[in-house]
């Protein structure tokens, strides 16, 4: 029974990345594709953890963390870019790029 | 008696991972009807943390059940979601508004609307400096 839950859940999430694509090809404007990849790493998450409990293995738990983590430092880098121009902000030339 | 706890468990863990799995589709089905980017990022950032957070919960109790294992990087994993998916949220959605994205249609009200949000509305606002160069100055 659980098996099949996990399949569900497994297709769901699928379903859920695949929208994501469509709004990072499709989205108007730059936020949107940066909303959606938050997405896509988040549900990845998601996928990881329902693949372990499918192969009853704690091997891929450290992906876990690592993917929270490598999409949060994206989202955090893309958003500075977007609103800035650039990632890394120094106090001495910021008058260079307000 | 252990027999009946392992189906208890079980119908907890389907229950938490199937309802994180619909959270998750919600918020895709949100990304992809919702009109603007504001919109979008709030389906997007707090539906999924929600549903990731209880997918998490439920492989934590997962391994507990069945393999006797307390997983702390899975309890790990639900704290950093926690805390960072708003954090994230909310910069994404500051620089939407700064980079000038277009708000739907249907948009009541924009309370930042009239609030100076570039240096020339802000040297407008005020008498003519910005805030960190008064300090040099001051310096």
């Amino acid at each position: 029974m659980l098996q099949v839950v996990l399949y569900t859940a497994l297709v769901l999430l699928s379903l859920s990345v695949v929208a994501g694509l469509y709004r990072i090809i499709r989205g108007p404007s730059m936020p949107d594709r940066v909303i959606a990849l938050d997405t896509i790493g988040i549900c990845l998450i998601g996928l990881v953890a329902v693949v372990c409990m499918l192969q009853d293995t704690t091997a891929y738990l450290d992906i876990i963390l690592l993917m929270g983590i490598l999409a949060f430092l994206g989202t955090v880098a893309f958003s500075k870019f977007i609103e800035k121009g650039v990632v890394m902000e120094h106090a001495r030339n910021r008058d260079d790029h307000r | 008696m252990h027999e009946i706890g392992m189906t208890i468990v079980e119908w907890i863990i389907g229950l938490l991972v199937l309802g994180g799995a619909l959270l998750g589709a919600l918020s895709a089905f949100g990304l992809l009807r919702l009109p603007d980017v504001y919109t979008r990022s709030h389906a997007a950032t707090k539906s999924t943390t929600l549903g990731v957070m209880s997918i998490l919960l439920g492989a934590f109790l997962y391994f507990v059940a069945y393999d006797n294992y307390v997983s702390a990087k899975l309890l790990l994993g639900i704290v950093f979601v926690l805390i960072t998916a708003p954090v994230a949220g909310h910069l994404i959605g500051r620089a939407a508004y700064k980079s000038g994205a277009p708000l739907s249609d249907r948009t009541v009200q924009d309370d930042l609307k009239h609030a100076p949000h570039t240096d020339t509305q802000l040297r407008e606002h005020t008498d003519g400096q910005l805030p960190h160069e008064r300090e040099r100055q001051r310096e």
